[in-house]
């Protein structure tokens, strides 16, 4: 069929073939290399190195730490944004940029420096162990350095829908006898909802993935505050290929399902675009 | 008196946007706020509204001084021009919004809903989402909201502004219409002096933050207080002259009697004319005329237009003339005639500005 093309970027047969190549080398091969080294194993092995006690709680660990953290940031972000769009303050710009140090800081520093300020003699450890509250190497620590490294992504997705919502909604709530309580709930947070999903799963999916911050932070104790990614690496150190991926394998498998679980829930939330 | 507005001031950093604006809007009537862009009329709306505070002065309704309240305790229905429909919710959830927030009953607010989507004439669309509706539906639904609490003023910003002509005009008939039903107290902002005309009840003309003139559409247009009101009401033709004795005078020699001027001493003057108070002939009568050229003529629309070139002072004047005068005259461009007025308007320079 021969048909005229109107659109602005010419070859989208070309731009498709670019996408799916880089996709498949960038994102694809590992992750099915990763497959096939964990297939080597047979299926009794393969269950045998993913699901043992302490494999368990490391997941249990991951999984959990990285689904508060991300909780905490739908919060946390969403008043960075709020605050960064809706009010002029001075040193604005700067606390803006503040924003995406979490994303260009080597995340081991990350780790170091929290591990540091929460000791018996950091600067925040000298007053908040005498109140009982551990800071370094505990599953607060892992919690509290994951907040930080997911803070960027709720902030970077709310912060243009917020910019882009039409004050005169707001208006319109307040002329129809809404109070502000009212007309947040109601006409800003479901118009913000799509983004904050959005957000928290990027923030999510990093926190599952992350490991140079939390091997400084948690101590690694198994059964307490060992994380998954950081059991793969154990069981890389002793040369144990074939577990390691099997357990890679896992996470990769459970991630990918809850994405794709909130990815449908994103949609969900707008349904109301133009179907 | 429904709404009572006192000196009311506004200033926007340095931009004065209201200066001591005061007006009286009749319970029951539909009243226009017609100016150019900047004339203050849309802060003088927002302002009846509680989405903008006075600096000074004072808004009443029902004799109750309302300057200190918020937007949500003034009862009064908004539309603005770019619809600002909840996205997210259903054309019903729309509607019913002002009722549901103010806590009224789930089957109450299902009968009122029910009752507006048949007054817009959107029955069975409840349930649709604005994206799904076009503008003039979108626009409908949006006024519909605005009345499901029942208020006593209801305030339109542009409301018409987004939508293009044909639909703007079916609008304005049906805002017409839905008004004599339910004789809401209303004021609604425009900039297209058309739509206050067919509109309004009353047409209040605003410029820079002030009040030039308020009355009926006919009052306003026929007898504009000022230059100002004269030209922006629609088009005209300018002429500089003097007055003195009891006759106009123009620059380029056009005489007609002017007996509100009868002091021997000349004083400045500018004459207007509207387009369609011009004839033209053929021939140099007793009255006042100029000579001048025919550059263009435009025979479309029920008044032809006619557009000319003065001979000694080189001024192009646009006149309207009916099919058949036309007819009679069988003007060609390039042909040389005589324009008269038969009706001037005199207005004298403000010095103050």
């Amino acid at each position: 069929m021969a048909s005229v093309n109107r659109r602005v970027l010419p070859g989208f047969s070309l731009s498709l073939g670019y996408t799916v190549f880089y996709l498949s080398v960038l994102v694809l091969l590992p992750i099915a290399a990763c497959f096939a080294k964990a297939s080597s194993l047979s299926l009794d092995a393969f269950w045998g190195a993913v699901w043992t006690a302490r494999a368990r709680s490391a997941y249990l660990l991951t999984f959990g730490a990285s689904f508060v953290a991300a909780f905490s940031n739908l919060f946390l972000g969403g008043l960075i944004a709020w605050v960064l769009v809706r009010y002029k303050f001075p040193g604005k710009r700067i606390v803006d940029s503040i924003v995406d140090l979490p994303l260009a800081l080597p995340t081991a520093v990350g780790g170091l420096v929290y591990s540091s300020l929460y000791v018996k003699r950091g600067w925040l450890g000298r007053f908040l162990v005498p109140l009982g509250i551990q800071g370094a190497y505990t599953r607060l620590g892992i919690v509290l350095v994951l907040v930080f490294v997911g803070l960027p992504f709720v902030v970077r997705t709310v912060q243009p829908v917020l910019q882009d919502f039409d004050p005169e909604s707001e208006e319109a709530s307040s002329t129809l006898g809404a109070n502000r309580w009212q007309t947040f709930y109601t006409v800003i947070l479901p118009a913000l909802l799509p983004a904050l999903i959005t957000g928290f799963a990027l923030a999510f999916a990093r926190c599952i993935g992350e490991y140079g911050s939390v091997v400084f932070v948690s101590g690694n104790m198994p059964f307490k505050t060992e994380i998954a990614p950081i059991l793969i690496v154990a069981r890389l150190e002793e040369f144990a290929y074939g577990e390691a991926t099997a357990i890679a394998v896992l996470l990769l498998t459970t991630s990918l399902v809850m994405l794709v679980l909130i990815n449908w829930l994103e949609r969900w939330s707008r349904r109301y675009e133009n179907r | 008196m429904s709404i009572l507005i006192r000196s009311v001031s506004k200033r926007f950093g340095n931009f004065v946007a209201l200066d001591n604006v005061s007006l009286e809007v009749p319970s029951g009537s539909l009243l226009a706020l017609l100016g150019p862009s900047g004339s203050g009329k849309t802060t003088l709306l927002r302002i009846i509204a509680g989405l903008e505070v006075a600096d000074q002065g004072s808004v009443l309704h029902h004799e109750q001084d309302i300057t200190h309240y918020s937007a949500r305790d003034r009862k009064v229905g908004f539309v603005f021009q770019h619809y600002a429909l909840f996205r997210h919710m259903t054309i019903a959830g729309n509607i019913g919004y002002g009722l549901r927030v103010r806590g009224v009953p789930k089957p109450e607010i299902a009968t009122r809903v029910n009752e507006l989507l048949r007054l817009i004439r959107l029955e069975g669309l409840g349930t649709r989402y604005p994206s799904q509706l076009s503008g003039g539906q979108r626009q409908r639904v949006a006024l519909a909201r605005a009345l499901a609490a029942k208020p006593s003023v209801l305030l339109l910003d542009e409301p018409f502004g987004a939508l293009d002509a044909k639909v703007r005009q079916e609008l304005r008939q049906w805002l017409r219409k839905l008004h004599d039903e339910i004789q809401v107290t209303s004021v609604f902002v425009t900039h297209d002096q058309e739509e206050a005309f067919e509109v309004a009840d009353q047409v209040v003309v605003m410029k820079t933050g002030k009040i030039e003139q308020v009355g009926t559409p006919a009052e306003v247009f026929e007898r504009p207080a000022n230059a100002f009101v004269m030209d922006f009401l629609g088009n005209v033709n300018v002429f500089h002259g003097r007055v003195e004795r009891g006759k106009a005078v123009t620059h380029s020699g056009m005489e007609v009697a002017y007996a509100d001027y009868t002091h021997a001493e000349a004083q400045d003057a500018e004459f207007y004319v509207r387009p369609h108070e011009f004839d033209i002939r053929r021939h140099k009568n007793g009255d006042a005329s100029l000579e001048a050229k025919i550059l263009h003529v435009n025979p479309t629309g029920p008044l032809i237009k006619v557009e000319l070139q003065a001979v000694a002072s080189e001024q192009v004047i646009n006149a309207e003339l009916t099919a058949e005068r036309f007819g009679e005259l069988n003007l060609k461009s390039g042909e040389t005639v005589f324009v008269s007025p038969r009706r001037v308007r005199v207005f004298f320079p403000d010095y103050s500005i």
